[in-house]
């Protein structure tokens, strides 16, 4: 208990633990949707074009965060585009984007031989977010809930069913490209928290988990978002007891939660 | 009276066209059944008359809203382990790009649906924990909820067994004589075109053929 309230005495940790379960209720809102769409791979790809973006703007000496949210976005319009046209594969094309801007991330860090801090890119550094941060992340959550609270119906159509809310006369290309906005402002932020190669897990893991136990769409977003805070709390305050990395510690509470949930799932059929 | 009006369409993807130079009327409480070998364009001329895909040239005039046309994909098209209940699902059908949320109207007209399909007590149930024949009766009234004018089925006997397949008929046949809806409806199943549907539509080989079932069996007849 004293080393809790230690913990919370520090106002970085007070603004790690508001920040992170901002951007946790966010990465499940925007989650559920692109993991049932099954496009969950999305969100790794475009974590690592972030994290390219990120290095190029270091390397040239501007805000990381101003360059890889443009940077982002537009690879995600990219991607909507490849899905819309059924020739070519949207995974085969993610995959290479990943895996490409990965490497060129960190060949400009290398030839910039500076000392740019890869692992905190990589990895996250959710202790030394600042102020600014701490803002976009409370901004991109009311943005996100608002969306839902007006067009959850909508939502779930476009989900289920792409090409009958189409055909019913939703306009899912302007929801399309609103999520995928959203969810490129997500990554550059939580590629800050947990990192680039972890910020995905957020995204994926509190559905897989809600889908478990819960059979409904509304049951699964609302339980996804409440896993999604528990587990990084949990996880925040698991690495501060014993001194593991945050954004890792934060994984593996997840992934310990989508194991016992499948369990008893299993166990009550 | 007339409802939609096809004139002499071009349809396909990337420059290449399955669909060239189609012709018909959809007429009020027409049964149309569209029968093709597989690859003749019977989906991409669905696509095309919901405007999924765009003319490549010719017209299509509709006299009615286009909101007053249900559509029902192929099963396929839906994954059946989604996480949705019944009834999320078929209140979904009453959606459109100006209507966000639901009312207790819409709550009403889909109990009422569900009780037209002998379904009702499947309300609460989980879409994933539902049989093939259970799961496209969902789809179809999710469908039905979007229907006014017109029914667009694609395939909708896919993966039924016999007695299923039957049922689904019986209903769209139903709603066809009592709520005057007119229906397209892709099909393989020709015997079942002939005993419900009065008109025809075969894209068999890119020639054309568009006219009452009874013309299409002397037509069949004659080859």
């Amino acid at each position: 208990m004293n080393s809790l309230i230690e913990m919370f005495s520090y106002s970085f940790m007070v603004r790690a633990l508001v920040v992170g379960m901002l951007i946790s209720l966010s990465a499940a809102l925007i989650g559920t949707p692109l993991v049932l769409k099954k496009n969950s791979m999305l969100g790794d790809g475009l974590s690592h074009v972030a994290f390219g973006a990120s290095a190029l703007a270091l390397a040239l000496g501007l805000a990381p965060i101003w360059v890889s949210i443009p940077v982002v976005i537009l690879t995600s319009f990219f991607v909507l585009k490849l899905d819309e046209n059924s020739k070519i594969h949207g995974d085969s094309a993610i995959a290479l984007m990943s895996a490409s801007a990965l490497a060129i991330g960190t060949f400009i860090v290398s030839l910039s031989g500076s000392n740019i801090d890869i692992n905190s890119y990589l990895f996250g550094s959710i202790l030394s977010v600042s102020e600014g941060e701490a803002y976009l992340a409370l901004g991109l959550l009311a943005v996100i809930a608002t969306i839902y609270i007006i067009f959850h119906n909508k939502i779930f159509a476009l989900t289920f069913d792409e090409k009958f809310a189409r055909a019913i006369g939703i306009n899912t290309k302007v929801l399309n490209i609103i999520f995928a906005i959203l969810c490129s402002i997500l990554i550059v932020l939580g590629m800050r928290l947990v990192g680039a190669l972890l910020i995905s897990s957020l995204i994926i893991f509190p559905t897989l988990s809600a889908q478990s136990i819960f059979k409904s769409f509304k049951n699964v977003t609302i339980a996804a978002t409440v896993l999604s805070v528990m587990n990084f709390v949990v996880g925040l305050i698991t690495s501060y007891l014993i001194g593991t990395p945050t954004g890792a510690t934060v994984v593996i509470a997840n992934l310990f939660t989508l194991v016992v949930l499948k369990i008893l799932n299993k166990i009550i059929k | 009276m007339n409802l939609i009006s096809i004139d002499k369409i071009k349809l396909g993807y990337n420059n290449s066209a399955i669909i060239n130079g189609l012709s018909f009327d959809v007429d009020e409480q027409d049964f149309i059944c569209i029968v093709g070998h597989n690859g003749s364009g019977k989906t991409t001329l669905i696509r095309g008359i919901l405007g999924l895909i765009p003319l490549m040239s010719g017209k299509i005039k509709f006299n009615i809203d286009r909101n007053q046309i249900g559509y029902m994909p192929q099963e396929t098209a839906v994954d059946p382990n989604f996480p949705a209940s019944v009834f999320e699902i078929v209140l979904s059908g009453t959606l459109n790009n100006h209507r966000n949320f639901y009312n207790n109207e819409d709550k009403e007209r889909a109990d009422k649906t569900l009780r037209l399909l002998g379904i009702s007590d499947l309300k609460n149930e989980s879409f994933s924990e539902l049989s093939g024949g259970q799961r496209q009766k969902i789809l179809l009234a999710r469908t039905l909820m979007a229907t006014k004018k017109i029914l667009i089925l694609d395939e909708p006997s896919n993966n039924l067994d016999h007695k299923s397949k039957n049922d689904l008929y019986r209903i769209i046949k139903e709603l066809n004589e009592e709520q005057k809806i007119a229906v397209l409806m892709i099909t393989h199943d020709l015997d079942h075109c002939n005993l419900i549907g009065n008109k025809i539509l075969s894209l068999h080989n890119k020639e054309y053929f568009f006219g009452t079932t009874e013309e299409y069996i002397k037509r069949v007849h004659n080859e």
